[in-house]
């Protein structure tokens, strides 16, 4: 391999709480600009911050889902980072800096070259949100609206662990499935509520770092996913033909999939850390960790539950770690597997991973608005068992259900759709195929096996398509052996 | 609880590190001052008066003692969620230099 | 009316001597006819502060009357009053009309009390002489060539001339009591996190401490009543129980170990000054007390650790001034960059911009463990030898100032001068400790001179006695500025 690319990844996760992180103010998404920016968003002189509980809160149950107790600070610190920008109020952002809430962790992911790998996390910290400028609608002006200004975030920064944009997505993704099933963040990613900067780097094998460049605000997966592919193949392009590269950053242009560096170029980053003296440090008690880790406990995480899918039911790593992407989805597993017998994991793993998700992803739905509920999948999945439905019938009869035309059995009902498992039957059929096809049966008898398919297929024709083709083709190999 | 002790003076005392113009243009800008030629040097020499009195500071040893960032040892009281601030958008805004459509306006950010 | 304390106009209003309208009526006419020579003021509104005065008189028509019901009190310019033009004597904020009260203004509000007017202070409150506000310096009513003291130079000189019986001030480095010694009057710096720093326009956060200003320790005590107390917007403020500030107003001083740092009587005062403070001591030993030398090794450092800390916290609270919400937004500018530097070279002052260039510069890339974290290390040095010293004293004592009332002019120009006009008081503020000071006599010229009280933690009650005891048995606080007598 020519060349290594090394990513690192800081993601910014919205708390879901109902206040601001210091303020008072809702939280809420899409109100009009400047109702939800309250005495203490738009720092008017003498306002002073205090920290929300709930927000705080949320940054142990993160800190208890990726690292444990050992990796929460029981003592962090906020610090003022300084700078001016309009969308700024205060001209400094309440931030944590050398005393981060979560002081390790880490995240398991699967990535296509690797496996399984776990990605270390360097920190998690609580911060507050900046306001929005709005650089449309005025000539010379930007319009800034301070609604989103105070909200809570928790700012988790990788290690640089990934070496493709394929990995990074795979953290990505598993990150915004633990922050969701934690219930710390919504994940809503077209409201920014989930966002990431990556710090891309390349760097010949065995070389120290490169220098790095960092891609601001990328607030989907696609799009995270360009624009490192895009960075990356830059920057080795630029070193390959000599040049060098400087550290930046950089915005991702999702029109033309291209990253290029901004025009303001922040001065120098001199931000001046201090701690924040209007507020004090923050020191979470054993009693409350313990607490708050029974709540974890109580719904687990994404890692657990997959472990308990292949410990229990024997699925692959694979398999389980799709049915964990989101709480809704396992627990969606779960209940349909409370009504089928232990054996049929695998069988609903398939149809889960496999037709559902394909529908809900070609409706745009999630897991809680489908439209066949985990009792008609179970159901469904039990005539499959039971050898009354093929599974093209069983994907007809899932369609139909999807369509809302009812339950399962229903359906099979009134379509008459049992497939035809009566020997006597299924005799005749595989009699009459004989008799007509005396060319494939000398074929078979020869040692070809592919004139046996042939056969099954005429058999099935036959039926309708109704035939078990299980028992068609024992049938056959039976009469043909003799 | 380390034990009182009155301030040692390091045997060295450190150079004091004047200021130079460079310093205060640097400064000048990053605390997004306006600050021209005559300026800066007339406050050059002042804030190496200052920094002079610093000095004396900086020659003291404290190894090993901790930063005191607040007067009492008191820890971060934690708010209840709640939202308790209404609207009050109209009010706010009647003072502030330049509103369009309820923004604030700023002249044109280029990112 | 205008020579009394807050103690006897409330006694004289609850006897209907006279009701509050007629009372803010009285001083508003003189705040008209004084106000000129000692510019106290930034802001009168002789229809707003009558409006309080009636509700005053209302609700004690309703029988519902407190001790500071129908009370002028002048606010500091620092302190947020909804509807009240709040500039904390800068231009900055000279078109600032706060949209909401700070919570000693609610509380004073909530009392009863009448905001009698906005008093002229240094700009941000930095500076110890009250020179540099935009709106021109505040003259002591001693004498109009010297200044009163600062930063709440304005409340101090408010109260000495008779313009109002109290006042509120902030003190981060001895801004109440530095003007209330060069003044002649009392004022108190509370422990840190008594008094709610909400709604108080900050400068250095972890050192700000909002307190009153009166004639005597005991008016002192019935608004500390009022003012202190826990408000859950400020983070620091503490959640303790009520407190009568008057509670030992009327206790012996007899058996009072009082402590004397040498370090306060070592050098660079002046003879007026420790005239008066040595004649003081005396008249506490007779009455009683016991006097035992302490020392504060790391006293001097505290000028130095100041002028690092106060700045850093500055530079970065002052950062939100910057044209956009509001304040001064300049005028002709080329691009953002440029409004922000425009808007904040007009805005300021010379000295609150030297302090932001000070604080940038020892919070920047390089010199922030040099400068900051060394300083805050000295600071806990400081705060422990106030600990060692209160181990063998009950209370310390010592000059408020070096000086009396200085000349208008004398020292803007040298920062360095000017910030060791407050070598005494600094260290109260560094260790978050109460301080307070109490006029105790005048020099050759007629002017002034504090006596400085610094108590342990939550030691204000005592301390106001011990103060009260002192006021009983001297005629201080009762001379009046020639010219002011009314």
């Amino acid at each position: 391999m020519k060349w290594e690319v090394v990513i690192g990844l800081e993601t910014h996760a919205q708390l879901s709480t109902k206040s601001k992180m210091f303020s008072g103010a809702s939280t809420a998404f899409g109100a009009a600009p400047n109702t939800q920016a309250c005495a203490v968003d738009i720092a008017l002189p003498g306002v002073l911050p205090v920290a929300n509980k709930a927000a705080v809160e949320c940054a142990i149950r993160f800190g208890l889902a990726v690292g444990g107790a050992d990796g929460l600070s029981r003592r962090s610190v906020f610090a003022r980072k300084n700078y001016f920008y309009p969308d700024l109020p205060k001209g400094y952002q309440i931030s944590q800096y050398e005393l981060p809430i979560v002081k390790s962790g880490e995240i398991p992911i699967v990535s296509p070259t690797r496996g399984e790998i776990k990605i270390r996390l360097t920190r998690a910290h609580l911060e507050e949100d900046a306001g929005k400028s709005l650089h449309e609608g005025f000539h010379d002006f930007t319009g800034i609206d301070l609604n989103r200004a105070g909200t809570p975030l928790l700012e988790i920064v990788s290690e640089p662990d990934m070496c493709s944009a394929d990995e990074a997505v795979s953290y990505a993704r598993a990150l915004h499935a633990l922050v969701r099933w934690i219930d710390i963040c919504d994940g809503n990613m077209q409201e920014g509520s989930f966002r990431c900067d990556a710090n891309v780097s390349v760097r010949r094998p065995g070389e120290p770092l490169g220098t790095r460049r960092e891609i601001k605000n990328l607030n989907s997966f696609r799009f995270l996913q360009q624009a490192i592919e895009f960075e990356a193949k830059w920057q080795i392009e630029t070193l390959e033909s000599g040049g060098k590269i400087e550290q930046a950053t950089v915005l991702f242009d999702p029109d033309t999939g291209e990253t290029r560096a901004m025009r303001s170029k922040e001065d120098a980053h001199d931000y001046r850390y201090f701690p924040d003296p209007d507020l004090l440090p923050l020191v979470i008690s054993e009693e409350w960790i313990a607490k708050i880790a029974e709540s974890v406990v109580a719904v687990g995480t994404p890692q657990v539950r997959k472990n308990e899918y292949i410990g229990s039911y024997g699925l692959s790593s694979q398999d389980a770690w799709q049915l964990v992407k989101s709480r809704e989805t396992a627990d969606y597993f779960d209940k349909v597997m409370a009504r089928l017998g232990k054996h049929e994991a695998k069988l609903c793993a398939n149809w889960m991973n496999g037709e559902l998700a394909s529908v809900l992803n070609r409706d745009s739905l999630d897991i809680t608005q489908s439209r066949v509920s985990s009792a008609q999948l179970a159901d469904l999945l039990a005539r499959v068992r039971d050898g009354t439905l093929s599974n093209k019938m069983a994907k007809e009869v899932f369609d139909a259900v999807w369509a809302g035309e009812g339950d399962p059995d229903a359906i099979i009902e009134k379509r008459g759709l049992k497939q035809i498992s009566d020997s006597g039957e299924l005799e005749k059929f595989c009699d009459q195929v004989i008799a007509a096809n005396a060319k494939q049966v000398e074929d078979y008898r020869a040692g070809k096996d592919k004139a046996f398919n042939s056969l099954v297929g005429q058999a099935m024709k036959l039926s309708k398509g109704k035939a078990n083709p299980q028992q068609v083709s024992e049938i056959l190999k039976r009469k043909l052996a003799s | 609880m380390i034990p009182y002790a009155a301030p040692i003076f390091k045997a060295s005392l450190p150079v004091f590190m004047a200021l130079t113009l460079d310093d205060v243009r640097r400064v000048a800008h990053l605390a997004r001052v306006a600050i021209d030629d005559a300026e800066a040097r007339a406050v050059l020499s002042q804030l190496n008066d200052v920094f002079r009195l610093v000095a004396e500071m900086q020659a003291v040893d404290t190894a090993g003692v901790e930063p005191m960032s607040h007067a009492l040892d008191v820890t971060q009281r934690l708010r209840a969620d709640a939202v308790t601030e209404a609207d009050q958008h109209a009010a706010f805004q009647s003072v502030a230099p330049h509103v369009e459509g309820d923004l604030y306006l700023v002249p044109k950010v280029i990112e | 009316m205008h020579n009394a304390t807050i103690k006897s106009l409330a006694a004289d209003l609850a006897a209907r001597k006279f009701s509050s309208v007629e009372l803010t009526r009285h001083l508003l006419s003189r705040i008209r006819a004084l106000n000129p020579k000692y510019n106290c003021f930034i802001t009168v509104d002789d229809a707003a502060s009558l409006k309080q005065a009636q509700a005053a008189d209302d609700l004690r028509a309703a029988g519902r009357a407190g001790p500071l019901t129908g009370i002028p009190i002048a606010q500091k310019d620092i302190f947020c009053a909804k509807g009240w033009l709040t500039t904390c004597g800068s231009k900055m904020l000279s078109s600032f009309i706060s949209p909401y009260d700070a919570h000693v203004v609610e509380q004073l509000n909530g009392a009863g009390a009448v905001n009698i007017g906005k008093t002229n202070m240094d700009e941000f409150a930095m500076g110890s002489s009250s020179e540099t506000s935009f709106y021109g310096p505040v003259r002591n009513p001693w004498n109009a060539d010297n200044v009163p003291g600062g930063s709440s130079g304005g409340s101090a000189a408010a109260v000495v001339a008779r313009l109002a019986p109290g006042a509120i001030g902030t003190d981060t480095g001895g801004s109440i009591r530095q003007p209330a010694a060069l003044s002649g009057i009392c004022g108190l710096k509370p422990t840190y996190g008594v008094v709610s720093r909400y709604g108080m326009i900050a400068f250095a956060s972890s050192l700000d401490q909002g307190g009153p200003m009166a004639r005597t320790a005991e008016d002192l005590a019935i608004m500390m009543n009022v003012m202190a107390g826990f408000d859950a917007r400020d983070s620091t403020s503490l959640e303790r129980a009520r407190e009568d500030y008057t509670g030992e107003i009327g206790k012996a001083v007899k058996g009072l170990k009082i402590g004397l740092p040498k370090e306060f009587f070592a050098e660079g005062a002046e003879a007026g000054v420790t005239g008066a403070v040595a004649a003081a001591i005396s008249a506490y030993r007779k009455l009683g007390c016991e006097t035992v030398e302490v020392s504060l090794p790391s006293m001097k450092l505290a000028v130095p650790v100041y002028y690092v800390l106060a700045p850093a916290e500055a530079s970065s609270n002052l950062a939100r001034y910057d044209g956009v919400r509001y304040g001064h937004r300049a005028q002709d500018y080329a691009d953002l960059t440029d409004m922000y530097k425009l808007t904040r070279a007009q805005g300021f002052g010379q000295e609150v911009k030297r302090r932001i260039l000070i604080g940038t510069y020892v919070l920047s890339h390089g010199y922030y463990d040099a400068y900051y974290i060394q300083a805050q290390k000295v600071r806990r040095l400081v705060a422990r030898d106030f600990a060692e010293a209160f181990r063998r004293c009950d209370v310390i004592m010592g000059p408020t100032s070096p000086t009396t009332a200085f000349r208008l002019g004398e020292k803007v120009d040298d920062p360095v001068k000017m910030y060791l006009n407050d070598i005494y008081t600094i260290p109260a503020n560094l260790a978050g400790l109460p301080g307070m000071s109490v006029p105790c006599g005048f020099d050759g010229s007629g002017l002034p001179v504090g006596l400085q009280i610094v108590g342990n933690y939550f030691a204000e009650a005592k301390m106001l006695g011990i103060a009260h005891q002192y006021q009983q048995a001297t005629d201080w606080h009762l001379r009046v500025p020639p010219g002011c007598e009314g």
